[in-house]
């Protein structure tokens, strides 16, 4: 009973950093059309600014606050140089666009920080665990879920009841629409950009206070799983991105937990061969995305 | 000095190959309502868009209220004081009633100005007051086509366009379409009105154009259109 709750807990800690990641790429790419590569290094850029703000000296708190705000300032910089000249250019032009964007950042991170892990020293007590009963619940996996929980809950009360948010979904369904109305676009993208950095520094920030590290494929792999739930949930739908990214950390904890010694080699091959059964399924997506009002 | 709010002048509009209109020339008088007829595939969406700032302008010149608006982008459009109501009514069906209005206030700034306006526009529109809080994908073809025009009022537009506000409504609504827009026009605001059905849209014009091909076939007085026998068989199907 206890292994189970604990298995559950990490499918939720884990599928809530995929779930924050996939709906940044979901909230960018419903509005833009942009299949954002380089999100991952927004990701790894968060967490090289809480691992700067503790070098020097910054409180854990105040560093993680710091972590969020870079990952922010990276997503805007980004979308200013780099996709705001390729505004309605098609999808792929935009993708390797984003291809290129993240492997300059990637460079950069190597060549001015380090190719390798930098540690990131957090108060100890957050990789510590605590006891309930007879389940032992770690910390870390607790903030993530906490944190992946807050953001989820504020993203929907934004998108629910702020006018931008109402715009934000507006634009989703059809952007052009949206303009004919005098909202301005270059508003609508910054904000759907900021919104995936506010998301990425989140899971920045639970990601590094698990694993206590941070080097230049930090935002990789997470992302790329990210990837795989925006798909399994339908491309460019918010709903979806959330629940693909719950059941990708859950298909993934899944098979680390109960799979025998021998076919862990293949845990990734099985988790994806999950999500293609489940697209020959649903070819759209779990919840597919509403198409835009124009036919 | 004219007295013009909208003047065309040789617009042409490109997709690729396809020359979509051939130097158009229209205009909409202070006050006016002047019709845009044609056959599917005419022009007269690609020639709004256009106006609206939602279309590249390959040649010629958009004049709004006497200004040179040729290129500009569509938010600059509406702040210049013109409204569409687009083909298809392009409504947000996945947002509430209120909040399809709430998001074309966006653009006026004053919030008590904002939320006086949504609640005239929905006094204006009762089905619109009674079902605020519904998904606007669930209302009916012509509660959609009133929410359009509600949301295109929320700019207080000086100038509208009406792209296809009757095609696929009951008969009832297109005559109240129709009596919303001489509503509107008698309210002072310049219309161009782009539609299908010539029989009414004669009625309520002042001025009419019909397009062909992507050029301008005929123009001028619209009982002399709606009497010449050989454009109505040839351009109208009516």
């Amino acid at each position: 009973m206890d292994f189970v709750v604990q298995q559950l807990i990490n499918a939720v800690s884990l599928g809530g950093v995929y779930a924050m990641l996939a709906l940044g790429l979901a909230i960018v790419f419903s509005i833009v059309r942009l299949i954002n590569f380089a999100h991952g290094d927004i990701m790894t850029f968060g967490g090289y600014g809480i691992f700067l703000s503790l070098v020097f000296g910054m409180p854990p708190l105040g560093a993680l606050a710091i972590g969020i705000g870079a990952a922010v300032v990276m997503a805007l910089a980004m979308e200013r140089a780099a996709f705001r000249a390729m505004r309605g250019a098609d999808v792929v032009a935009l993708l390797i666009t984003s291809f290129a964007v993240s492997e300059i950042l990637k460079v950069l991170f190597q060549n001015t920080i380090s190719p390798r892990p930098v540690p990131i020293s957090l108060p100890a007590a957050w990789s510590s665990s605590y006891r309930i009963g007879d389940v032992v619940i770690g910390v870390g996996p607790s903030i993530s879920i906490v944190v992946a929980l807050l953001s989820l809950a504020g993203l929907t009360l934004f998108l629910r009841r702020t006018t931008t948010g109402m715009a934000m979904r507006a634009a989703a369904e059809d952007f052009e629409m949206l303009r004919l109305l005098g909202v301005r676009a270059g508003r609508v993208v910054a904000t759907a950009f900021a919104i995936s950095g506010v998301l990425a520094g989140a899971a920045a920030v639970v990601w590094t206070a698990q694993r206590g590290s941070v080097d230049p494929m930090m935002g990789f792999f997470p992302v790329l799983k990210a990837f795989i739930a925006t798909v399994l949930g339908g491309l460019g739908s918010l709903g979806g991105a959330v629940l693909g990214g719950f059941v990708v950390g859950a298909i993934e904890v899944m098979t680390q937990a109960f799979l025998p010694e021998a076919l862990s080699p293949y845990r990734d091959a099985i988790v994806l061969a999950c999500v293609i059964a489940a697209l020959l399924l649903r070819p759209d997506g779990l919840l597919p995305a509403r198409s835009g009002a124009r036919s | 000095m004219t007295d013009a709010v909208l003047e065309v002048e040789a617009l042409d509009v490109r997709y690729g190959q396809v020359h979509a209109v051939r130097s158009v020339s229209l205009r909409v008088a202070r006050g006016g309502v002047t019709a845009l007829l044609g056959a599917n595939g005419a022009g007269k969406t690609s020639t709004v868009m256009a106006v609206a700032g939602a279309r590249a302008i390959a040649a010629g010149t958009v004049r709004i209220f006497g200004r040179d608006m040729t290129g500009a982008a569509p938010e600059d459009i509406v702040r210049a004081g013109v409204a569409i109501s687009a083909e298809g009514r392009r409504i947000f069906a996945s947002l509430s009633v209120e909040e399809n209005l709430k998001v074309a206030g966006a653009v006026v700034g004053d919030l008590a100005l904002e939320a006086d306006r949504r609640a005239t526009l929905m006094e204006r529109f009762p089905i619109l007051g009674q079902r605020r809080r519904q998904l606007a994908g669930l209302l009916s073809g012509g509660e959609q086509q009133m929410l359009a025009v509600a949301r295109a009022l929320m700019s207080a537009p000086r100038l509208l366009l009406l792209d296809e506000p009757s095609l696929g409504l009951a008969p009832q609504m297109v005559d109240r379409i129709f009596d919303i827009v001489e509503e509107l026009r008698d309210e002072g605001i310049s219309i161009l009105l782009v539609e299908q059905n010539a029989t009414l849209t004669l009625q309520v014009a002042s001025h009419a154009v019909v397009l062909a091909n992507g050029a301008v076939a005929a123009a001028g007085d619209p009982q002399a259109i709606a009497n010449d026998a050989v454009l109505r068989e040839a351009y109208l199907a009516a």
